[in-house]
Formats: C-alpha cells, sequence, structure tokens
C-alpha cells in the first residue's frame, strides 16, 4: 500500500542517474591526463595518483582546503551560538513583533546571493576584514543563522515545558538552565543544526569567492585555476572535486534520518 | 502551543537581530545609496534619481532588455525545472525501500548531490557533458545525436536543466519521503478495509499529508533556482551567446564585471523586491494551510469529502498540525 509498482526499478534506475556523473570524476581524478584526452576509457587503465599527491604538497592548493573549513567552522560557531537562545525565545514566548521577525529571517534566506556580493564587498573592506576568514564566515550567516533558528526552534519544541519550569522552581538561573538542562537535551538537534551550517557554508561559492583575493581563497575558487595557457587540467581539476565531496559525505551518515528536516528549514 | 507572553525574550533574540541585521541591512542600505546615482570611474558619484528604474523596466533600453530578457529566461527555468523535480520527487518518495539497511543506504545516495560545493557541480556536468572527455556527450555523439552545450542553444539549456534535475530532485524526494513517513499506519489499513484503490490511497491519504512538505519543497525550489548563479556559470559561463544567462549572472557582470555600480544596485533592489513578494505569498499561504486544516480538523465528519476511503474511523489520529 505504501508504495507504487516497479519501484525497485524505479530507485534502481533514479540512483544510477544520481551516481553516474560522480563515478566519471572519481574515474577521472584517477587518470592521466593524456589517457583522459586520448581515449574513452570507462576505468582508469594507468591508475595514478600524480593529482592528489600534487595537491597535497603544493600549498597553494591544500591552503585552500585550510581556507575554506576556517570560515565554515567560524561561520558554524557563531550561527550556532546567536541562534540558540533565539529559537529558544521563538519557541517558548510571544513577543512583539515575532512573527515579522520570524518572516523577515526566512526571506533572508532566500536572498540572492548576487544582490549582496557588491555591498558586502564594500563593507568588508571598509572595515579591515576583507580577505580574512572572518569576512566570508560573518557574510555566509545571512543565510544560515536563519536556518539554525527555524531547525532549532523545532527541536526546543519537542522538549516539554515542564522541564523549564522544574528548573527554575529547583533554584536554577536562566544561563544555568540553558547551558546544563536544555543544551543537553537537544544536543541532537545542534548537531543537525550545525551540520547545516556546515554543508550550505561549504557548497555557498560566490561570497566566498568575491570576499577574498589571496590569503584566504577558499578551494572552490582555486580550482578555476586548472585552467592555463596548457589547456585544461582535467584530472587535478577532478581530483579536486572529489576531496571537496569527501566532508560532505562522511558526515552525511550521522544525520541521514535528519536531512529532509533541515534541509526543509526544520519544518517538517 | 500556547505561549506566554513575555517582552524580555528580546533579549534572546537580540544577537540574532544584531548579526543579521549586520549582514543584511546595512549592505541593503549601500544598494539603496548606489541605485539613486551614477559613477563615472574612481568613486566619482552623480544623482540620478529614478533614472535607473526607469530604464530597467523599460525594454527598449540596454538595461532593461538584459534585465528583462535574463528575467524571462530564469522564469522559464525555474518553471521547467519544478515541473520535472516535484512529480519526479514524489514518485522517488513513493519508490523507497520499505525497512532494513537499502532505506538508509538510499537516503545517504540520494542526499550525495546536495551536499556537493555548487562550482563542483557544475565541473562535475562540464566534465561529463563535454563531447571529447565527458561519458554523456561521447555517447550522445556515438548515438548519432549533434550534442554540444559550448556552442548550442539547446543543448546548453538542456544540459543545464538536467544538471539542476540532477542537483536537487531529491531535496523535493527527501522531503516528500519525511511527510509519507508520517502518516499512521491505521490510514492504510481503513483504506484497504474500504478497498480503495492505489490511486485513491495516493490521492486521499498521501498527497493531503505531503501538502505542507510540498508547499516547502516548492518554495524552496522556486527560490533557488530563480537565483541560481554558480553551476549554470561554470558549465556554460552564461551562453553560448546569453541564451543561458540568468538574472544572478546578468546582475554579477554588471557589478563586478563592469562595475556599474548604479544600473546593478538598482536591479539589486528589484530582483531582492520580487523574491520578497514571493516568499510573503508562500510565508501567507503556509500559514493559512496550518490554520484551516486545524479547523477542518475540529469539524471532520461534516467535510470529509471521500468517506469511501475510509478515514473517518479515525479523526482521533489526526496529528496535531504545527504553525508554519
Amino acid at each position: 500500500m505504501h508504495s507504487i509498482p516497479g519501484r525497485r526499478l524505479i530507485m534502481g534506475l533514479f540512483l544510477v542517474f544520481l551516481l553516474l556523473p560522480i563515478y566519471w570524476l572519481v574515474n577521472m581524478s584517477f587518470k592521466t591526463n593524456s589517457e583522459i584526452v586520448s581515449t574513452m576509457t570507462l576505468w582508469p587503465h594507468t591508475p595514478t595518483l600524480q593529482h592528489y599527491k600534487r595537491i597535497f604538497t603544493d600549498e597553494s592548493w591544500y591552503s585552500g582546503y585550510i581556507n575554506s573549513l576556517e570560515y565554515v567552522v567560524l561561520n558554524t560557531i557563531i550561527s550556532i551560538a546567536v541562534a540558540l537562545p533565539a529559537a529558544y525565545a521563538f519557541s517558548r514566548y510571544r513577543f512583539l513583533g515575532d512573527k515579522h521577525l520570524f518572516f523577515w529571517l526566512l526571506s533572508n534566506r532566500m536572498a540572492p546571493a548576487a544582490v549582496y556580493a557588491l555591498p558586502f564587498f564594500n563593507l568588508y573592506s571598509a572595515i579591515g576584514l576583507f580577505d580574512t576568514p572572518w569576512a566570508v564566515a560573518l557574510a555566509h550567516c545571512i543565510f544560515n543563522v536563519p536556518l539554525a533558528v527555524w531547525i532549532l526552534e523545532g527541536f526546543v519544541s519537542g522538549v516539554p515545558r515542564e522541564i523549564d519550569e522544574t528548573a527554575f522552581l529547583d533554584g536554577y538561573s536562566f544561563p544555568r538552565f540553558f547551558i546544563k538542562i536544555l543544551v543537553p537535551l537537544i544536543a541532537s538537534g545542534i548537531g543537525v543544526a550545525a551540520f547545516f551550517c556546515f554543508m550550505f557554508s561549504w557548497v555557498e561559492l560566490l561570497l566566498a569567492r568575491t570576499l577574498t583575493s589571496v590569503s584566504a581563497k577558499p578551494i572552490a575558487a582555486i580550482m578555476t585555476r586548472t585552467v592555463s595557457a596548457a589547456g585544461m587540467d582535467w584530472g587535478l581539476l577532478a581530483a579536486a572535486g572529489v576531496l571537496t565531496i569527501i566532508p560532505g559525505a562522511l558526515v552525511i551518515w550521522f544525520v541521514r534520518n535528519y536531512i529532509a528536516r533541515g534541509f526543509a528549514l526544520g519544518r517538517v | 502551543m500556547d505561549k506566554t507572553v513575555n517582552q524580555k525574550a528580546w533579549f534572546l533574540v537580540l544577537p540574532v537581530f544584531l548579526v543579521v541585521a549586520f549582514s543584511a541591512v546595512l549592505p541593503l542600505m549601500t544598494v539603496v545609496n548606489y541605485s539613486m546615482q551614477d559613477t563615472f570611474g574612481n568613486n566619482q558619484f552623480f544623482w540620478n534619481g529614478v533614472g535607473w528604474f526607469k530604464e530597467l523596466l523599460d525594454p527598449s533600453t540596454d538595461l532593461g532588455g538584459r534585465f528583462l530578457a535574463s528575467l524571462g529566461r530564469n522564469l522559464f527555468f525555474s518553471l521547467v525545472i519544478l515541473a520535472i523535480e516535484v512529480p519526479l520527487g514524489i514518485v522517488v518518495a513513493l519508490s523507497m525501500p520499505r525497512e532494513g539497511w537499502t532505506v538508509a543506504a538510499c537516503l545517504v545516495i540520494l542526499a550525495l548531490p546536495l551536499l556537493i560545493p555548487w562550482n563542483v557541480v557544475g565541473t562535475i556536468w562540464q566534465i561529463f557533458g563535454r563531447p571529447d572527455i565527458g561519458l554523456l556527450g561521447y555517447v550522445l555523439n556515438a548515438a548519432g545525436f549533434d550534442y554540444n552545450y559550448v556552442s548550442n542553444d539547446i543543448d546548453a539549456w538542456v544540459t543545464v536543466i538536467v544538471m539542476d534535475v540532477w542537483h536537487w530532485t531529491s531535496l523535493v524526494a527527501l522531503l516528500c519521503y519525511a511527510g509519507l513517513k508520517s502518516i499512521p499506519e491505521a490510514y492504510y489499513q481503513a483504506a484497504q478495509i474500504d478497498g480503495a484503490s492505489r490511486w485513491a490511497v495516493f490521492k486521499a491519504i498521501q498527497l493531503p499529508k505531503m501538502n505542507r512538505v510540498l508547499l516547502i519543497a516548492v518554495l524552496l525550489r522556486f527560490m533557488d533556482s530563480f537565483m541560481i548563479y554558480t553551476e549554470p556559470f561554470v558549465v556554460t559561463g552564461g551562453g553560448p551567446g546569453n541564451s543561458t544567462t540568468f538574472v544572478s549572472i546578468e546582475l554579477v557582470k554588471i557589478a563586478l564585471g563592469q562595475f556599474d555600480l548604479g544600473k546593478a544596485a538598482a536591479l539589486s533592489l528589484v530582483y531582492n523586491l520580487i523574491i520578497l513578494i514571493v516568499c510573503w505569498i508562500f510565508y501567507t499561504v503556509m500559514t493559512n494551510a496550518g490554520v484551516e486544516r486545524k479547523v477542518q480538523a475540529s469539524s471532520e465528519p461534516a467535510v470529509e469529502p471521500k468517506p469511501s476511503v475510509g478515514l473517518k474511523p479515525v479523526p482521533a489520529l489526526k496529528p496535531k498540525e504545527g504553525v508554519a
């Protein structure tokens, strides 16, 4: 009753459709450039690790991963830290303008990054943060803070209000209640929100590229360098691409049951 | 849920308010400022009033022509990918295995494209579709199609659309799957007793249950496709010609390419306004849908449209609706 006829076939075909391009990327990252250009091979006939070796030994390459991780982690910490109290407030209290504020947050999640690229560039240049991880971390707050608030609000609402009341009767101060009782109770929710902040900051390129030039350049921007006078270094490009998929693929297992919730802004 | 009124809650919201205001309101003010001015060379600004906005909405000018053309292309793109991704997502969600390790495996593989950086998505499709080194391009050309997304408009469009379907259908599928999972087993049992057909079960039980998540899915997909930039930019660079230049690509071209601040700012404001309006419509519909169904649930037997499917025996099971 739950599912439709031929579901195995449909699912199978769809998964193949999803995996085929990724397989081609991985396949290409293990080929030599001459093999890529000269023949069409379904698996590497002369497998090589030269592209990966180059990325891990060339500082201008691997520093890109470090830069990206730096601003992504910063952004995740900022987003969760400011979103936690707000999520509690939205979940427990009614206050002046709460609904408008909630909608305003949503509308910021939807704002096109292209609109903000130029003003951010001016703003962060003016306050001297341009080309630092802080600039990108703060810029990404525009869509990650609303997301974190929305996800965490759902989890806080799942905690019975009696727990708050009992804690306050027992003489807990608000900060102590928050850290000692509430945070452990919604630990899984914080994990999910952190994962989604991490992810959306990791996949965004336009703002990250606009706000950095040399010292904080993200890996995604460095990848465009593979176009050179000697033609495209396809193997290197593919290897760099594979390495950007790995962080997401590693942590996805832990949040597999919450994926829909996170993508739905906590509204499922 | 009965929430208590407490204005002190503003102190808890204050950090969020400050952070988002700093990164949203402040930059937007500079945009408003620029949109009224023209700039020549280095930091010389001239008052231009609403001139840019007039030009923007007039297709006979260069700026207006470019804006309206890219807006049209973008709307068409959004409609096409919605028309493909929503039904496909529902079908995939209905095809999910019921239990066992395959559920987790399917979920993880489905989510995989969503976690890939957007420019890498572009890169993947670039090297997958190229006729010389890509599997897809090679196979298509070997099969006799003259496929080349670099030089042919239609091929470029097909590539960009298939790429978006590849990238985002999983989102719709995952949301629908979450909606389907919230249906109590008793609904299906009741339907079985009544001898409801597969189609009736879908129409009377599964689709209504997916309403809310589908609304969110449509909202997210419309918004994200309406501001799409990175993926088509990497694959086609907006070309061939201007055929895949969407609004964001046009905007970045004007703002960061030509450094035409006034025009870019005016375009940004109009663009943002469209997004805000659509967002508000969805938000209102979402909130109203929640309220409406609360009312419906309380007067259950009177408004139940399809008694034959047998939802009647289980009105108590109607789960409470959260406010959207």
